[in-house]
């Protein structure tokens, strides 16, 4: 199969490991994959803060370079929400709208892509360690992913997964909004950790970096002991 | 100061209240599993949503028919329904009944639409007496401030905090017992209900085929309210509309489950009118005001509309984590989290209001738990593009503008990944202090390292 992996540019500058670590899952898996270079962010920024315009300079190279692709996977749940559920509706009145419509229909998150579209949830990897699993709200809500990389993460060995309460509940991320309203948002992370923390594991996995990013730049500052890493990352460990 | 300087200020003060965070985190832990203990009752939840969903949009959608018949079918009673465009014209009705009643002490139970137009600040200033009958309104206007919460009045107090408050202004002994908190206030406003010359409700529903309202509520203070005195005045929003008596089948569980995690509400009244001739109780006069005060804008926003279908329930803030952060009074409005963010900017004006749409990591959770499933979430994004086109942030614009060049050309993206790189050593200088460009995220948090080798410099360069 011809996938093409959408690596954008927060995943690609701070967390290329995420990346990496797809490409070889998926080759391993006798795939070929293909990372465009020339395109590096999907449009959020500019879509989140109500500049629909700025949004669609930006995205509107990445709909067109994609217009072919058979495949596309995304390398973070709220990116790959905004190529499936917001290009359309930003799209909705342009001579775009059809494209946004079928770009839509072949987007998927990577976790979703493994175990909804290839029927792969046991990929060989091991990965001694207790971790509990944060919910992307953007994954969750607008892609409705859930059961995927719980399903992806019961199967590496010597791993144990353990809930915590509020898995779903918001990291206070939020893109933009973690520096305009620092004060909200680090009270929410801080909840977040709160959770994690009382599950005594030694990671906090989730299928976006985004959120690792943000709950990880917190534990660091508050000296928390307890780790972030990619679901990926696991999933590509033998 | 603005209302988003406001904001700001009192969520800085308030985020950083570990006591409040507390308070708040377990008494909505303790909701959220009762609520999905009543949902599981359901046969099926979503599909509940689903028909309340289109329940509402018929009658929001039909509006102007439904609200004619529920006013006409009232006044065939013999009640008098009066139409108010403005909060002021709403008032001014209001006072007029109760001058005419030459009324001394208004007693009144439990209504957002109340707060909304400022009635009790105008009722107080023209020398009348008003005394709140359900327990969490009359705890917080001993408090002299507004409710925390649209649905628990007074959540953000302890029993603590109201015993002491019961002590000072009620001169009553300190007690630990919730049972003795609620007989406190009962002696306290039974009597008041006795001498009460006018009784002012709000309502949860008007059922546009029998013209009826129907109130919900948990302490009985509602119908006594109604049932007392002699003239009995119900403010209600014009989008309070359900088309039929059978909705309430559907809409007085769904309420009670969304808004307090209840099988039904302890109790559920319906009124239709004075009292008729041969009944034995019910006021002798009863007077409907509906209020229009620019929701009539939000009906005309087809692709917010849908945000007349709330019925008040609270579930979205209850799940918010934004509420749970800042609390209901941060926000400065009458309705407070998402659904307070949503309407809020229609109702008060954009450019006021607008950074409460800002104020959202666009998590969704309310949009999940809406029990009459508006968009909620991303209506936010609607009020932000809206606020964005009508006044643009030039800065903002600029800053975009700049980026979306950076991220479209491969070869300055590059450069401005090899810059920030550099930059990473001089920037631990300044980390985290007012110089620090970026200290909206450094003053509480941690930025990743930037590694030597991005993804796209490995793929590159891999065999």
């Amino acid at each position: 199969m011809n996938v093409t992996l959408f690596v954008p540019c927060f995943v690609d500058a701070l967390f290329p490991r995420v990346g990496i670590s797809m490409v070889q899952i998926l080759e391993r898996l006798g795939h070929r994959v293909e990372c465009p270079e020339e395109i590096a962010c999907c449009g959020q920024p500019g879509f989140n803060s109500g500049c629909w315009q700025e949004s669609r300079d930006v995205a509107v190279k990445v709909l067109d370079r994609l217009k072919d692709a058979e495949h596309v996977v995304v390398a973070s749940g709220s990116c790959g929400a905004m190529l499936k559920v917001f290009y359309p509706e930003l799209f909705g009145k342009t001579d775009r709208a059809s494209a946004a419509q079928s770009l839509s229909k072949r987007v998927w998150e990577f976790s979703d892509f493994l175990v909804s579209k290839l029927g792969v949830t046991d990929l060989g990897a091991r990965f001694p360690a207790k971790v509990t699993f944060h919910d992307g709200c953007h994954g969750l809500r607008e892609l409705g992913i859930k059961r995927p990389p719980r399903a992806l993460l019961e199967k590496v060995r010597d791993l144990q997964l353990i809930e915590m309460k509020d898995a779903e509940t918001c990291c206070g991320f939020g893109g933009m909004f973690a520096t305009k309203f620092p004060m909200i948002s680090t009270a929410m992370g801080e909840v977040k950790c709160a959770s994690a923390l009382d599950t005594q594991a030694d990671y906090i996995v989730s299928n976006d970096s985004s959120c690792l990013m943000h709950v990880q730049g917190l534990l660091t500052r508050q000296g928390k002991p307890i780790k972030t890493i990619h679901l990926a990352e696991i999933l590509s460990q033998t | 100061m603005s209302a988003a300087s406001q904001f700001k200020e009192e969520a800085h003060e308030i985020t950083r209240d570990l006591r409040h965070r507390q308070l708040i985190q377990t008494a909505l832990g303790k909701y959220e599993i009762k609520r999905d203990e009543k949902k599981a009752a359901f046969q099926d939840w979503q599909a509940a949503r689903q028909a309340a969903a289109e329940t509402k949009w018929d009658a929001i959608n039909h509006l102007d028919t439904y609200l004619q018949e529920f006013a006409t079918k009232l006044e065939a009673r013999g009640t008098k329904v009066h139409w108010a465009s403005t909060a002021p014209q709403a008032r001014d009705i209001i006072l007029n009944i109760i001058r005419e009643k030459k009324a001394r002490t208004i007693v009144k139970s439990k209504a957002m639409t109340a707060e909304e137009i400022h009635l009790n600040d105008a009722l107080e200033k023209s020398g009348f007496e008003v005394v709140e009958s359900d327990l969490g309104e009359f705890i917080v206007q001993l408090r002299h401030e507004p409710p925390y919460h649209i649905v628990f009045p007074a959540m953000h107090l302890t029993r603590g905090d109201i015993s002491e408050l019961f002590a000072r202004e009620l001169g009553s002994a300190p007690t630990d017992s919730p049972e003795e908190l609620t007989m406190i206030a009962r002696r306290a406003l039974r009597n008041k209900y006795v001498t009460a010359d006018v009784g002012i409700t709000g309502a949860n529903f008007a059922i546009a085929e029998t013209g009826m309202i129907s109130i919900t509520e948990n302490e009985g203070n509602a119908r006594l309210t109604a049932a007392l005195p002699k003239t009995m005045i119900s403010l209600l929003g014009i989008e309070k509309v359900l088309p039929k008596m059978e909705d309430l089948a559907l809409f007085l569980p769904m309420l009670a489950t969304a808004g307090a995690g209840q099988t039904i509400t302890g109790y559920n009244s319906l009124y239709g009118g004075p009292r008729q001739p041969g009944e034995s109780d019910g006021p002798d006069e009863f007077h409907v005001v509906l209020l229009d005060n620019r929701r009539t804008e939000l009906l005309a926003d087809a692709e917010q509309r849908d945000a007349l279908h709330c019925i008040r329930c609270g579930a979205c803030l209850n799940v918010c984590p934004i509420f749970r952060n800042v609390g209901g009074h941060t926000y400065g409005t009458t309705y407070s989290g998402p659904i307070g963010s949503v309407i809020t900017p229609h109702l008060r004006g954009l450019q006021d209001w607008k950074h409460l749409s800002s104020a959202s990591s666009l998590c969704g959770a309310c949009t999940e738990a809406c029990p009459v499933k508006i968009d909620l979430h991303h209506h936010l994004l609607h009020n932000r593009r809206n606020s964005a086109t009508e006044k643009p942030n030039r800065l903002e614009k600029l800053g975009l503008k700049l980026f979306a060049f950076v991220v479209n050309h491969p070869a300055f993206y590059s450069l401005a990944k090899k810059m920030g790189r550099l930059m990473q050593p001089l920037h631990a200088l300044v980390k985290g202090t007012r110089i620090d460009p970026a200290y909206g995220w450094t003053q509480s948090r941690d930025l990743p390292t930037m590694p030597r080798q991005s993804f796209k410099d490995w793929w590159r360069t891999r065999p």
